[in-house]
């Protein structure tokens, strides 16, 4: 971990892979979050309010 | 009027129909959870520490530049010499049209750079040591425009220095005064440590504060070399990264790509902010925009992008699905 | 009630005014609720006590540190531990907090009276900020050096800088390990207590849906409706 690490220069951005993995991940863990199945409880999902 | 939020609550959700949740148990959960991944993490991956630079590192490992910035703080032509404030009025500082903040608060942390750097530790240095004591005496009596000119030529030649067992040889002249002493002296200290110890010290015993060796370094062609090799400097998003292939300060993207872009890049700018008040440019900017994101709530527009955008369709699905079915009694 | 003693309250008095004020804003129900409104069924919902959880390991793990002084950690291995510790929970603390951000933007969680909230938020963001800057600039290594010599120029560029050396050791060190976690601390409690005092803000409804209850007013201003 202490070599230096590789960055990706596309135009004005220049970033390094560690900060690009980071990046990366938050934007599909936050997609994962959105989709993934909530574990609810058993009381009735019809979403009918009482 | 603080209205009572309490029975407000409950107000808020009638007609809501409430699911058991566990808070706290989802709260053990999560420390659980976090601190397993850190601490594998942690475990497997370590953390940065490249150490420090040092006065002696530098000296040794480029004994030219080294000469050279001390050199250059007798002449006060180094970023420090001609800071000014909080260091020194030999600058004017930044600023913006009348926004100048870094000259209102005065000089509150004085440092004189080439009496600091060079003059006081060769002062030390000359107990003892006669050649350095006569040349020392001779700079001190000698009138600016003579320094001027020894600097001069001293800087010139400089930049055809050469090394030899870590020593610094320029070509031989009488135009040098008693510069030549001063600085192989002062580089013998440095060398041996004795400059990290005189500048962090400082004449005191207990020390936390390390302005002066810091600005010293600071100055130096050395560390910015390094910095540049570690991708570190502004001009390469570097408030952003780490050594190493660690993550660095991911959250300050923001703040660093504003140092990538014009205005802030070009020497003539756009109404008056460039390069040369960068600093405080984008200081002002950030300010603004972090005051407007603290603001969301309340500008039309941006507070209005979430109902736009159906991220909440994915999120409150279970609320909305009901309402594509038909009607039921 | 029985009460042991037959005096009456003084209705002036300021512990029950400020007992009653407590019940009233956040009684112990809606600080510690066991259920929440159906639609808190999504996995963003949870960013928000990740992040204090990577606050808590945070903390903990810089109370190691800070016990053991500002050198262990580079000639221990142990020290080193910790400090990769701190450096990771430090990281997944921005990355869920980040997240919480995205989530509560897109969720518009500022609706009916939460205005207040969020703005906590972004001032905790923006502390949350300056702490681990003093952080990095507490390492005592070739990093701390270059970020100190570098962000004095903005700092000095500000006015702030003459008070606010970063060239400072002690002054960013204690910075650091005391007044901005305390800083911080108080700022999640009370964004918590204001979180539990109003309850999870209602999905959005498009305007004149039949569900709606005048939620069109939902986006404007501080209060809004509080239906």
């Amino acid at each position: 971990m202490d070599s230096p690490a590789t960055y990706f220069h596309w135009g004005f951005i220049l970033i390094s892979v560690p900060n690009l993995v980071v990046i990366g991940g938050m934007i599909v863990l936050f997609a994962i979050a959105l989709v993934a199945p909530f574990p609810h409880s058993e009381e009735g999902d019809d979403g009918h309010d009482k | 009027m603080i209205r009572p939020m309490g029975a407000t609550q409950d107000e808020y959700y009638r007609g809501v129909r409430m699911v058991p949740y566990d808070l706290v148990k989802e709260l053990f959960l999560a420390l659980g959870g976090v601190g397993v991944l850190a601490v594998l993490v942690a475990l497997i991956l370590s953390s940065p520490d490249v150490g420090p630079v040092t006065i002696a590192t530098w000296a040794h490992q480029d004994p030219v530049d080294f000469v050279t910035t001390a050199t250059s703080e007798l002449a006060a032509t180094t970023v420090s010499g001609g800071y000014g404030n909080p260091y020194n009025t030999a600058g004017p500082g930044q600023s913006w049209g009348p926004i100048a903040p870094q000259k209102w608060f005065g000089t509150r942390i004085p440092v004189d750079s080439g009496n600091a750097f060079v003059i006081q530790p060769l002062q030390r240095a000359s107990v003892g040591n006669t050649d350095l004591g006569t040349a020392l005496s001779m700079w001190q009596a000698a009138s600016s425009g003579d320094q001027a000119k020894w600097l001069d030529a001293y800087t010139k030649a400089l930049a055809n220095a050469t090394v030899t067992d870590g020593k610094v040889t320029v070509a031989a002249s009488d135009t040098y005064g008693p510069l030549t002493v001063m600085m192989s002296n002062l580089l013998g200290i440095a060398q041996a440590g004795g400059l990290d110890g005189l500048l962090v010290i400082n004449g005191r015993f207990y020390q936390t504060d390390y302005t002066q060796p810091l600005l010293f370094i600071g100055d130096s062609g050395y560390l910015s070399g390094l910095a540049s090799d570690a991708h570190l400097t502004g001009s390469q998003w570097g408030m952003m990264n780490e050594t190493g292939s660690y993550p660095g300060q991911t959250w300050l993207w923001l703040y660093t790509m504003w140092y990538q872009v014009p205005p802030f890049t070009s020497p003539d700018g756009f109404l008056g902010l460039n390069m040369s008040n960068a600093d405080l440019g984008i200081i002002i900017l950030m300010t603004i925009l972090t005051a407007a994101l603290a603001l969301v709530p309340f500008i039309p527009g941006l507070r209005d992008i979430p109902r736009w955008v159906p991220i909440h369709r994915l999120i409150w699905r279970r609320y909305y699905a009901p309402r594509k079915a038909a009607p039921r009694s | 009630m029985a009460t042991t003693n037959s005096v009456a309250s003084n209705p002036k008095s300021w512990t029950l005014r400020l007992r009653k004020a407590i019940d009233r804003h956040l009684p112990m129900d809606h600080l510690l609720p066991d259920r929440q409104p159906y639609y808190v069924g999504s996995w963003v919902y949870v960013f928000g006590v990740v992040t204090i959880a990577a606050l808590v390991w945070v903390v903990v793990s810089g109370v190691v540190l800070s016990f053991m002084g500002p050198q262990w950690w580079h000639d221990s291995r142990l020290g080193r531990f910790f400090n990769s510790l701190h450096f990771w929970s430090v990281q997944l603390f921005f990355i869920f907090m980040v997240l919480h951000l995205w989530g509560q933007y897109f969720m518009a969680g500022w609706r009916s009276g939460r205005a207040a909230t969020w703005m906590i938020g972004v001032v905790i963001f923006a502390v949350s900020i300056l702490t681990a800057f003093t952080g990095y600039l507490s390492q005592q290594n070739f990093d701390s050096q270059f970020i100190a010599i570098n962000a004095k120029d903005a700092m000095n560029a500000a006015g702030a800088g003459a008070f606010f050396n970063v060239l400072n050791f002690g002054q960013m060190y204690g910075l650091h390990v005391m007044l901005l976690p305390i800083g911080v601390t108080i700022l999640v409690v009370i964004h918590i207590v204001m979180v539990r005092t109003r309850g999870v803000v209602k999905p959005i409804d498009p305007e004149g849906s039949s569900r709606s209850h005048g939620e069109a007013s939902d986006f404007v201003g501080i209060k809004g409706s509080v239906k």
